[in-house]
């Protein structure tokens, strides 16, 4: 334990928000759950895991039934049958948009009509549940007030699918210039004075004629009523922003060895330089075995092709096996671990590319099976742990 | 629509849009598709929605854009812009020229896109429609949102007609619905893999896309299906040879451990084994209902064309070509 240098545990141990990240169908979610479990059994204190998808498989996994916007504790029974004694708790919650994005408007709302109003607006209520951008921003906006609430030790954070990496890290300063816009203004003066000078009367012409009037005031309705929610809404994002620069707050990029994953990975790795965040830890799922690497098995495996009927004779003389599927098998046996070969060489040079940057690179082996329990969980944080 | 998904061969539909979750091997699928569908004589325009963009490395080609430019023989490739989408259907549809007069249009349309959920959507999905009215090609394949995004996107025609009352682009919705609605003409492609949240996807995005939408599911593609390596009485001699005594007379003969063969032999067949289950749930809930496509995991090219050109040739061979 003296050597804690480079390693997930002690990021962990340093760190009070960790961020992970990547694409799509890289086990990002359970990564995620697997190192705060660790860090509950580990390191103690209370640790949260958030999660952006309704992740049925990994409440299941942690012995809830479910779990949504309020965390939830997971049960001491849990624990008990993975066969291990937590040092501290482990709280999981799901990140519900339309929910967060209700008590957002609640708490800056300039007075009670106002709050209705815009709750009630058809635009607000398709922008809080369906616009993708608004997912990005309002799972920061969660995570700052979970954080700023002093509830917990750590926050391991799972991000939304976005399309764009730096969507989501950016999104708390674009909602706040978007609020602070000029074109906001333009577009909302007409409903409020009726008086369009003459230069700016064209874009509300074909505005009108795309929209329709009756749309268009909608949305100027929406966003005046908005407006009054300025301050607080920009003040806010800011102190999300700085939230995610602190230097309590560390990214995990997530990935597998495939080629498009690891090119997002590269890709996230960066954006999150150039922007001079906290690149913790690149965390590779589902690598294969390092033996497929030895090239004495592959000529072996050349050996045991060519030579596979006389063998296959000898073996079969004993057990009474048909030597010409015993062959069969064989020969198989050598293909197999060629091909497999093929494929372990070209994710270890992705691996020695990628593994360039960041200090911590934390390899997790191809498991047999999905995770269905605690016990599986902590599996896969083992591998990824010291 | 079952019927209709047996009776409409996938390349004689007119649109297709391809989903799957991310990291499944959707571009893959699209591009290969569109290969094929080219390669049987069809006039093709393949687009990419997202705005990520790396369909061009599947055909090794330069960048594409959002003109739509020939990268093989009949083969046309083009990226989604939604802002130059806007631009061309303002100049084309509505006969607007004062809009390049107008100036920030970007600005504008970044606004009204972000005040009013769908706009995107529907001037990427307009776009794609309008070509299949046209009859600009025989068939148009679009790499789509991932299955987080599908359904918004093909959902956005008809949440623009609820949202917006008037003006013209309710107008414009009517005849997408229309086009996208019609089995013979559109089909949705959904690419998983046998593994446990993809297949779970798979279901989900079925059930969400007949009650949310009107496009017909057409096929079902599971990409990366690993080969199998023993049948069931060689799996009992592999079991046989992995023993003490006879793993021993295979190291003599090959002069070092055979070990690592084993073990690899062992982790295919374990690997096999639980994607197969996976295989056999999307099996029962789909098989019968939407055609289901299998395309082998490949060892040697991941990506890029050869690896394109591939999975063409499966599904080639899927489609009884």
């Amino acid at each position: 334990m003296a050597d804690r240098v480079g390693s997930i545990d002690s990021l962990l141990a340093s760190k009070e928000i960790a961020i992970a990240c990547g694409s799509g169908g890289v086990g990002k979610t359970t990564t995620a759950a697997a190192a705060a479990a660790m860090a509950a059994v580990h390191h103690g204190g209370k640790v949260l895991v958030v999660t952006v998808d309704p992740a049925k498989r990994l409440a299941s996994a942690l012995g809830l039934t479910g779990f949504g916007n309020v965390e939830k504790r997971v049960p001491a029974q849990a624990f008990s049958h993975a066969g291990v004694q937590p040092r501290g708790e482990l709280w999981a919650a799901m990140l519900d948009t339309k929910q967060s994005w209700d008590a957002l408007v609640r708490r800056h709302a300039p007075d009670a009509r106002t709050r209705d109003r815009i709750l009630e607006n058809p635009l607000y209520q398709n922008i809080s549940g369906k616009f993708v951008q608004s997912h990005d921003y309002i799972a920061m906006e969660r995570l700052y007030e979970i954080h700023s609430e002093g509830r917990f030790d750590l926050i391991v954070v799972d991000t939304p699918p976005t399309r764009n990496a730096v969507d989501f890290i950016e999104a708390p300063q674009r909602m706040a210039e978007f609020f602070s816009s000029r074109l906001l203004r333009l577009l909302i003066v007409p409903y409020r004075s009726r008086v369009i000078n003459l230069a700016s009367r064209p874009f509300y012409q074909i505005a009108d004629r795309i929209l329709g009037s009756q749309f268009l005031a909608d949305i100027a309705e929406f966003f005046i009523l908005f407006q009054t929610m300025y301050p607080g809404f920009v003040a806010r994002a800011r102190a999300v922003e700085r939230l995610v620069r602190d230097n309590r707050t560390t990214f995990m990029v997530v990935s597998t060895l495939e080629a498009a994953p690891v090119r997002e990975a590269e890709f996230f790795i960066d954006v999150l330089s150039s922007k001079k965040l906290h690149l913790g830890a690149l965390i590779l799922n589902r690598v294969l075995p390092s033996y497929l690497l030895d090239e004495g098995a592959n000529d072996r495996a050349g050996l045991l092709l060519a030579g596979a009927d006389t063998l296959a004779a000898d073996l079969a003389g004993g057990s009474g096996a048909d030597p010409s599927q015993v062959a069969r098998v064989l020969t198989e046996m050598g293909d197999n671990f060629q091909n497999f070969a093929v494929v372990a060489h070209r994710e270890a040079t992705q691996r020695n590319e990628l593994a360039k940057v960041p200090e911590v690179v934390a390899a997790v082996p191809e498991f047999d099976d999905d995770i269905h329990d605690l016990a599986g969980l902590l599996r896969l944080g083992d591998a990824i742990w010291s | 629509m079952a019927a209709a998904s047996a009776t409409v061969a996938l390349l004689d539909r007119k649109l297709l849009f391809v989903t799957g979750k991310g990291g499944v091997g959707k571009t893959t699928v699209a591009a290969a598709l569109a290969s094929l569908a080219a390669d049987r004589g069809k006039k093709t325009l393949v687009c990419e929605v997202d705005a990520k963009g790396n369909l061009a490395d599947f055909y090794e080609t330069g960048p594409t854009r959002f003109e739509e430019r020939e990268i093989a023989p009949r083969l046309w490739a083009m990226s989604m812009d939604t802002e130059a989408s806007l631009r061309q259907y303002l100049a084309l549809q509505l006969k607007l020229p004062i809009v390049s007069r107008v100036g920030p249009l970007a600005k504008m349309f970044d606004f009204v896109a972000s005040a009013a959920p769908g706009v995107k959507e529907i001037v990427t999905v307009g776009k794609l429609c309008w070509e299949v009215r046209e009859s600009h090609y025989d068939i148009v394949i679009v790499d789509a949102a991932a299955s987080g995004h599908i359904v918004s996107q093909l959902a956005a025609p008809q949440a623009i007609n609820e949202l917006v009352q008037v003006g013209l682009v309710r107008q414009q919705t009517g005849w997408m619905l229309d086009i996208l609605g019609n089995p013979a003409q559109t089909g949705l492609v959904i690419v998983a893999i046998p593994a446990e949240m993809p297949v779970s996807e798979t279901l989900e995005l079925r059930d969400r896309v007949a009650s949310e939408t009107n496009v017909d599911l057409a096929a079902v593609v599971v990409n990366r299906v690993l080969p199998e390596l023993f049948s069931r009485g060689e799996e009992d001699i592999f079991d046989r040879l992995d023993q003490p005594g006879n793993a021993e007379l295979i190291d003599s003969a090959l002069g070092g451990p055979a070990r690592p063969l084993l073990d690899a032999a062992r982790l295919t067949v374990t690997m096999r084994r639980s994607r197969t289950e996976h295989l056999e749930r999307l099996r029962g809930a789909v098989d019968g209902k939407v055609p289901m496509l299998y395309v082998p995991y490949l060892f040697f090219r991941s990506h890029g064309l050869r690896a394109t050109r591939q999975v063409a040739e499966s599904l080639s061979a899927e489609l009884g070509y």
